[in-house]
């Protein structure tokens, strides 16, 4: 179990840096979605199953799809990563490396200090968590839900409101082009057909 | 947690679940003739059983292209990721009491984890292409299948609720007095529709659409990585066919017959169900999918969730 | 969502309708007499060419796949010296077999002609011509016609007066 404890532990933070790294978005995308299952083993060697099935249903299998279906719909070419790599110069990324080596300081002290052995303590079951979720951290999760429920309110306006402005459009775009074409769906040049006023 | 015979339960697994899926290009292909009034393959070997081998030996003769616009290294991952899911995902299906990989005790999570990380597989290969049809198809794809996720998740619920379990042994004893499909049978109805989106199957190809969008995200795929994507759609028929069967059929519970017999006998009757679907039903527009994945599906399965919740609840007062 | 369902429900009973498929190599068609297929050449009672080297049939065919050349034995009699029918442009249309004066020229009910290479669907004479009479028996151009040939002067064909001496004033 700790074996692949830190297997998965070094390929997240490997597939982190990548992620970090790659100037195509779509690769980068790929390293982070790999970097996510990583976490999501580390999740299910502390004992965790239920929240490491959830971090893949939910992020890794929901959330990166979205990701990727909009960077997809982008089509960012060689241009963006040519143009990615150019922005990468040592200036823009010294300072976050230089304070992300030092949380990496961090941890590797704790790690070598505490005891470390802490993996697979004992197993949460699924209706644990869900106690605990509907009993102590009720508030936070009722705060959740509304949060969730203005969003999709939110995002049901935006939506209606786009389409009806585009109803109204087609409506009147094809209303102009029938009459410029004379009022006949056929646009003759020469006139004379029946159909003209 | 694991079965008492590890290596043979995995190896016997992975065996049947790839020669099922072996076999199904066959068998499908005979009961639809048989649903068309025709034969269907007749000549290789007795009753045309040897078809498959004849396409699978055709396909690994075949060039293995990759077209030189494509993104190479995610091209070559595409459909691998694809087999990777669907086959891990038959870790969790209890074929017979004893017969199982990894008896998890959030098993159904497992596989809705699986089968929603199955979309890459699409997402991935329609990108990968660079063909503006393996595109429109991978968009189809990911909205499809994102979309029929979110109540295909919901529809199991109900069974979950009743069994108290997300093991999916638990789920199969808790159905020795009455299968889930009797008072489940809205979740199960919604199931099998999820199912059918989620493998990509006729009423729901519109990812590969042949007909509009000439094979979709696998446009550009030849050789034995489109085989891959074919055997991986068979595999996910079987997946969804005895995850089906667990769920709903009471597994391998069954009077006289040995439990792995029962197992396989509802799983067969599911499949066929779907190739008769295939047979009977025509592929609907892709807003008319959405509309009735979001506007009718979701309410049913949320509705359906908590009237089982009430009766479970009311039940245990 | 009823007629979804019902549709199902019939093609379910499909399954036990009887097949349409026709077992083809091991069960085959009746093919009528007059069935347009393979192109042949006939030869007369006697075992001579019917053929006539007339050309018509070669200027009938639409697609132009039939190529002969006539010439005439030391008898009188005309003959094809080479006769091809080029069977990858034939369209089985029969005009041929329409046009052919003598009958030499028929269509059979025989369509098993496929092969492998394009070349071996050109025909030539000793791939067309039969030993037998074909669909019409027992006639013989030469014995009716009144042209003269060896052994068969004019007014001797069947059903033919001798002919009328011009230069005689008896009737």
């Amino acid at each position: 179990m700790e074996a692949a404890f830190y297997t998965a532990s070094v390929i997240a933070i490997a597939a982190t840096i990548l992620t970090i790294t790659r100037s195509n978005a779509i690769h980068a995308l790929l390293y982070l979605i790999v970097s996510l299952l990583a976490i999501s083993v580390v999740f299910y060697t502390l004992g965790a199953p239920f929240v490491a099935v959830l971090e893949v249903i939910i992020y890794a299998g929901a959330i990166m799809v979205l990701f990727i279906f909009v960077v997809m719909m982008l089509n960012l070419g060689q241009r963006a990563a040519a143009l990615e790599r150019r922005w990468q110069t040592p200036a823009i990324w010294t300072g976050p490396t230089i304070l992300s080596a030092l949380l990496l300081a961090e941890v590797v002290y704790l790690l070598v200090r505490g005891a470390g052995g802490e993996t697979a303590a004992s197993v949460v079951e699924p209706k644990q968590v869900a106690m605990v979720l509907f009993s102590k951290y009720l508030i936070g999760v009722e705060l959740a839900s509304m949060l969730l429920l203005a969003g999709m309110a939110g995002a049901y306006h935006l939506g209606a409101q786009q389409r009806r402005k585009k109803e109204v459009q087609h409506a009147t775009g094809a209303d102009e082009g029938r009459a410029g074409a004379g009022g006949d769906l056929v646009h003759t040049r020469t006139g004379g057909s029946a159909g003209a006023p | 947690m694991t079965s008492p015979f590890p290596f043979a339960s995995i190896f016997g697994i992975l065996f049947a679940a790839l020669i099922i899926a072996g076999g199904l290009p066959w068998v499908e292909r005979r009961v639809l003739a048989l649903f068309q009034d025709r034969y269907g393959p007749n000549r290789v070997g007795p009753f045309g059983v040897l078809q498959t081998l004849a396409d699978a030996i055709k396909m690994f003769a075949k060039e293995d292209w990759v077209p030189p616009f494509a993104d190479r290294a995610v091209f070559v991952i595409a459909p691998a990721v694809l087999m990777v899911t669907v086959l891990l995902s038959f870790a969790i299906i209890p074929a017979a009491p004893g017969i199982i990989v990894d008896d998890l005790n959030i098993g159904v999570l497992f596989f809705l984890g699986m089968s929603s990380l199955g979309v890459y597989s699409i997402v991935l290969a329609g990108w990968s292409s660079d063909n503006k049809y393996a595109l429109l198809g991978a968009m189809r794809g990911a909205a499809q299948m994102l979309s029929y996720e979110v109540f295909m998740g919901l529809s199991i619920m109900g069974t979950v609720l009743l069994a108290g379990s997300f093991d999916l042994v638990k789920i199969v004893e808790a159905q020795r007095g009455l299968w889930f499909v009797v008072p489940q049978f809205a979740g199960f109805m919604l199931f099998l529709i999820a199912g059918l989106a989620e493998t990509r199957r006729i009423p729901f190809d519109l990812p590969e659409a042949e007909s509009e969008l000439i094979a979709g995200y696998h446009a550009e795929y030849s050789g034995m990585k489109f085989g891959l994507f074919f055997v991986g759609e068979y595999l996910g028929i079987t997946l969804i066919s005895s995850i089906i069967t667990t769920l709903f059929l009471g597994g391998w519970l069954g009077p006289w017959l040995p439990p792995v017999v029962w197992f396989l006998i509802k799983t067969s009757a599911s499949i066929a169900f779907f190739i008769l679907l295939r047979a009977a039903l025509p592929r609907p527009r892709f807003d008319q999918l959405m509309a009735l994945g979001w506007k009718l599906m979701l309410p049913l399965a949320l509705i359906n969730l908590l009237a089982t919740g009430a009766a479970v609840l009311a039940w245990s007062f | 969502m009823f007629s979804i369902l019902s549709t199902i429900w019939r093609v379910f009973l499909h399954m036990f309708s009887r097949r349409v498929t026709v077992q083809y190599p091991e069960q085959k068609p009746y093919l009528a007499p007059r069935y347009r297929g393979r192109i042949i050449l006939s030869r007369d009672a006697e075992g001579g060419e019917r053929c006539v080297a007339c050309y018509l049939c070669a200027v009938a065919c639409p697609v132009d796949c039939i190529a002969l050349q006539a010439a005439e034995d030391a008898a009188g009699r005309r003959y094809p010296e080479f006769f091809r029918i080029n069977f990858s442009r034939c369209i089985f249309c029969g005009y041929c077999e329409d046009a052919c004066p003598t009958y030499a020229i028929q269509l059979t009910p025989d369509f098993e002609m496929g092969e492998f290479h394009r070349q071996n669907l050109v025909y030539e004479k000793q791939d067309l011509l039969i030993d037998g009479e074909g669909k019409y028996p027992g006639y013989n151009f030469w014995k009716v016609a009144g042209v003269a040939i060896g052994g068969k002067a004019k007014g001797e064909a069947a059903r033919e007066a001798p002919p009328t001496d011009v230069n005689s004033l008896m009737p």
